[in-house]
């Protein structure tokens, strides 16, 4: 009770300490004329009085001190003192202020940012409530794409039937892709996305619609009346935040849906689970309507019950995985999935491919930090130098050593604090403007935000950096011997040559750490180079994909092929109106466009050999004549034609990979798919007619696999997408294009006519990313090396003014004077360079897996960076050694 | 007067303050280190200045008041008196002393002969 009483008093004394001072001056100077007084009473003369008076007090000044111990906290009280010292030097120096924090800033800054998307990705739990439970279900990688991803009806029923370990099982339909929901407001139709969820989706996540409800059981029934719920953003946008959406219906796909929900603004489908597409809306999946029938279309993922281990889930995975069939009407297809079904944690499928490429970048800013420390560090070491006199007449007057260090220390603390409060706003910028970029595949990015933990980051680093920068000068300043810094007239004085060499340390350390940050921003950018110049098995530019909707349902339509035939004069109409357009080289459908979804069919095998078990099958692609044009993919054979009619000959063009595997089987004797029958497990043969190259479907920096492509009037498509190549800029005809479809069908939305060019940048964002990231990075240490390496020689030069006076005096030539400023700055640089080389050979294995057709040990980028940083340290070094060449010696040794 | 004063033990000089100022009502600051130095006839080593920090320390726990008045002779001064809480302080830490004198005169005129009867 009496100690929370006095720890009060002692906060409030800290405080207020003004009128508590003014007190104990009055009482002490009452004490001391008692104490006279008394004194003179005994008999003294008034000097001896006072004289012994002040002896028996013991000294007035440790009298105060003692009392405003026990009073406040003394601790806080020299902090205060030091703090506004501090402030006060600063505030006169303001050149290097700015310059530090500056330099803080931008690292500090830099870091904060990185950290954020480091915490949002790897450290942070999914944004669900006990995300750990959460895993996503499929095989390992197999190259048929999401087909060999996802899962039948089926087998979900059965998976989340024979499973013990989960709370519940959901998933979603994999095969959505952009523009397919046309939302009908009266006017032209508007493109949005939409995708497909099992009802229980949300509650297996344990998200809460932040308006209305989420999906029930009753809302995916056959006959369920059209319901939906809108991502946060689409209600935003679209529906300019209506707050009385819930239960209103509106016409989307031609169906009168009505909103039950708007979800929260945490909750980003894209972001979670297809990185750089935005979703606007989320219906629910009748899983025993048509879906039953598509085979593999959902994607699982499931909540582990409390307690149950990763290996439990995966040992139950493996035992149920064998009864889960394709079709519940084919027992012949049950056991497929056999090996197939693997639960990973959810986080680890969306972030865990990012881990190599974050703790690059992670090291990267790491290091940038470090460089900003030297930077700092040899900043106040050529302040402490100009200031060595000033400490040591401090020493002299009884300033203890640890009194100085602990003022130097206070002076990093400020400045580091001053950066990480502009940097903390620089991260803010840098972060939202992060969130905010849609197009680059990399999930989670638009839940990116400074959060508690970036705070504490920032402090930390802040602190910490502080303290890297602040003990080396705050040492050598204390430790100073007073006597020599205050007889230390100026320069060229012995102590400063120890000076001297603690900075070049420095310089040296912050050359080779921009040397290393250089050499991997240099591996990262060829890397880059390499992945553009891939031979992506098509034309990206020049060509342009609006997605078509189309009608081609007729009733009754057993077989498909009345369906197939209505759907093949549609698009030839489109077609031939598209191609006349002006500007217009070619044009052609397909319903997946590459690098984005994909799906596989099984595995057409020569006709009369048995195809193998466990042979992933092509990916599939169904197209129009004209199509392989469009694109810029050659042909070897012929194209579809019109007249590849539904009840024709069955035929099919595949990629060059596939056509080669089918070659080696030795069906044929001339080893040449082209013309050849294909058996079909059951349907009717499929004929080779054409050999197109291999297209990059999945990724730019991978290999590519087999595809087949099918005639849009022979196969059913998932989608249209209406690709047209033009000489010309393609967004030029983005109007000309849309006026001519919606001529043809007013329901035509008005969809985004996307270049090719985009669907490739968005395939490579993630890398482009990281490296423009590590290459920003490095031209900032880049940047603050030149600083450092400038910083000393310009002192040195300074030190050394006398020095070079009497060179000149003695008739060394400009040229001489500036050749011996410019060696020492190469020699520094050049010890730094083989460090940092030495370094990034000894981690190039590091970034590794990161390179892309380049070798972590690549002598053109080592050659090149160390090239680099030479010019640049020469240049840093130059400007000092032109303004010693000038130095004008009657001048220069006048000045002392 | 042995030739080296006592250092006064921690706490010590609180407890000294307390009593002080119990026994003779509401003091001044030299007026109670005055008095200790009489009572214990200059046998501790007390700054008088030592006093101001012990009194802040009473005060800011409760134990002691304080306020500005004039003293006989006619000068302003700050004034010390001991509250109830300080009193009952008081009669905590004498009760303590008691006994550590107690433990501390036994220990030291303990004899073998204490041991063997233990034993």
């Amino acid at each position: 009770m009496s100690e929370s009483l006095r720890l009060v008093k002692r906060i409030w004394a800290f405080i207020r300490r003004e009128p508590l001072d003014d007190d104990l001056e009055d009482e002490l100077a009452a004490h001391l004329q008692f104490a006279i007084d008394d004194n003179i009473a005994k008999g003294m003369t008034p000097t001896e009085a006072r004289r012994i008076a002040l002896i028996s007090i013991g000294g007035m000044d440790q009298a105060r001190y003692k009392h405003r111990e026990a009073r406040g906290f003394m601790t806080l009280d020299i902090f205060k003192q030091d703090f506004k010292y501090t402030l006060r030097t600063l505030w006169n120096d303001p050149s290097f202020t700015v310059v530090a924090v500056l330099i803080l800033a931008l690292a500090i800054g830099a870091n904060i940012a990185v950290f954020s998307v480091v915490n949002t990705l790897l450290l942070r739990p999914l944004p669900f409530p006990n995300a750990h439970e959460l895993v996503w279900i499929a095989p390992p990688p197999t190259k048929c794409g999401m087909s060999c991803a996802t899962y039948s009806t089926d087998a979900y029923d059965e998976f989340r039937i024979n499973s013990r370990s989960y709370q519940d099982v959901t998933g979603y339909f994999a095969f959505s892709g952009a523009d397919n929901l046309s939302l009908n407001l009266g006017g032209a139709p508007l493109p949005a996305t939409s995708i497909d969820v099992i009802q229980n989706f949300f509650q297996v996540l344990g998200v809460q619609a932040q308006m209305g409800r989420v999906f029930t059981a009753e809302d995916a029934r056959n006959g369920a009346a059209p319901v939906v719920l809108l991502s946060n953003a689409w209600w935003k946008r679209q529906f300019n935040a209506d707050p009385n959406i819930v239960g209103k219906a509106f016409d989307m796909n031609g169906k009168q849906t009505t909103v039950i929900g708007v979800l929260p603004a945490s909750f980003d489908f894209g972001a979670v689970f297809a990185p750089g597409t935005k979703v606007d809306a989320i219906t629910p999946l009748n899983l025993y309507g048509p879906p039953r029938n598509w085979g593999n279309i959902i994607t699982l993922i499931g909540r582990t019950k409390p307690g149950i281990t990763l290996g439990q889930a995966v040992d139950e995975a493996a035992r149920v995985a064998p009864k889960m069939c394709w079709n519940n009407r084919y027992p012949e297809s049950c056991g497929n999935y056999k090996g197939a079904v693997v639960p990973v944690p959810l986080k680890d499928y969306i972030g865990g491919k990012l881990r190599r490429s974050l703790i690059v970048l992670w090291s990267a800013v790491g290091a940038i930090l470090l460089i900003a420390c030297v930077n700092l560090s040899n900043l106040l070491l050529a302040r402490g130098a100009a200031r060595s006199k000033e400490f040591a007449m401090r020493g002299a007057l009884g300033a203890s050593r640890g009194r100085i260090v602990r003022q130097l220390l206070t002076e990093s603390l400020v400045l580091s604090s001053m950066g990480a409060i502009f940097g903390f706003m620089l991260a803010a910028v840098l972060v939202e403007w992060l969130a905010h970029q849609g197009a680059i595949a990399l999930p989670l990015l638009s839940l990116l935000h400074l959060d508690g933990a970036a705070l504490g980051w920032t402090v930390l680093i802040s602190f910490v950096s502080a303290t890297i920068f602040g003990i080396v000068p705050g040492l050598r300043m204390a430790g100073g011997n007073v006597y020599e810094s205050l007889k230390d007239a100026g320069p060229g004085a012995s102590a400063s040559r120890k000076h001297e060499r603690i900075r070049s340390v420095l310089v040296v350390s912050e050359v080779a750490l921009a040397c290393m940050l250089l050499v991997g921003a240099g591996l990262l950018l060829r890397s880059f180079m390499n992945v553009l110049n891939v031979d992506l098995g098509f034309e990206p530019d020049h060509a342009a994909a609006i997605k078509v909707s189309y009608d081609d349902n007729v009733p009754n339509d057993k077989d498909g092929n009345l369906s197939a035939e209505k759907r093949g004069v549609i698009f030839q109409q489109i077609l031939t109106r598209i191609g006349s357009l002006p500007g217009v080289e070619a044009a052609g459908f397909t319903d997946y466009l590459p690098l984005g979804q994909n799906r596989s069919w099984g595995l057409p095998y020569p006709k009369g050999l048995k195809p193998p078990q466990g042979v992933d099958g092509p990916l599939v692609y169904v197209i129009t004549p004209g199509y392989m044009r469009a694109m810029g993919t050659p042909i070897r054979g012929r194209d579809f034609s019109w007249s590849d009619a539904p009840k024709g000959e069955q035929v099919v063009m595949i990629n060059k990979s596939y056509a080669q595997y089918l070659s080696n089987l030795n069906a044929w004797s001339d080893k040449d798919a082209l013309n050849k029958p294909l058996g079909n497990g059951g349907g009717s043969d499929l004929h080779v007619v054409g050999i197109v190259d291999d297209v990059h479907e999945e990724n730019v920096d991978g290999d590519a696999g087999w595809q087949i492509y099918y005639p849009m009037t022979q196969a059913g498509p998932n989608a249209a997408e209406l690709v047209v190549r033009t000489r010309m800029n393609p967004s030029s005809l983005a109007a000309s294009v849309l006026a001519s479809l919606r001529e043809m069908n007013p329901k035509q939305p008005a969809n985004e006519f996307k270049p090719i060019r985009l669907l490739v940048n968005h395939a490579v964002s993630g890398r482009q990313f990281f490296m423009l990231l590590v290459v920003s990075f490095a031209g900032l240490g880049l940047l603050l090396a030149a600083l450092g390496i400038y910083g000393v020689i310009s002192y040195s030069v300074t030190r050394q003014t006398q020095e070079i006076g009497i060179r000149m005096a003695l008739g060394a030539t400009a040229g001489h004077v500036r050749g011996r400023i410019l060696t020492s700055t190469l020699r520094l640089a050049l010890v730094g360079i083989v460090i940092g080389i030495g370094a990034s050979l000894g981690g190039a294995k590091l970034i590794a897996a990161l390179l892309f057709g380049t070798s972590p040990w690549d002598i053109v980028t080592y050659g090149s960076m160390a090239l680099l940083l030479l010019i640049i340290a020469a240049l840093s070094g130059y400007i000092p050694a032109f303004r010693a060449s000038r130095i004008n010696p009657t001048v220069a040794l006048r000045t002392n | 007067m042995s030739p080296e004063k006592l250092d006064l033990l921690q706490g010590t000089l609180d407890l000294m303050v307390l009593q002080t100022l119990t026994v003779m009502g509401s003091m001044h600051g030299y007026g109670i280190a005055r008095r200790i130095e009489q009572v214990s006839a200059d046998e501790v080593l007390l700054n008088q200045g030592t006093i101001y920090a012990s009194l802040v320390r009473l005060e800011q726990r409760g134990w002691i008041s304080s306020h500005w008045g004039t003293s006989d002779n006619n000068r302003k001064a700050k004034f010390y008196a001991i509250t109830a809480a300080g009193k009952r302080q008081l009669a905590a830490d004498a009760r303590y002393w008691e006994r550590l004198k107690d433990v501390m005169e036994r220990v030291l005129t303990m004899d073998k002969s204490a041991e063997g009867a233990d034993a």
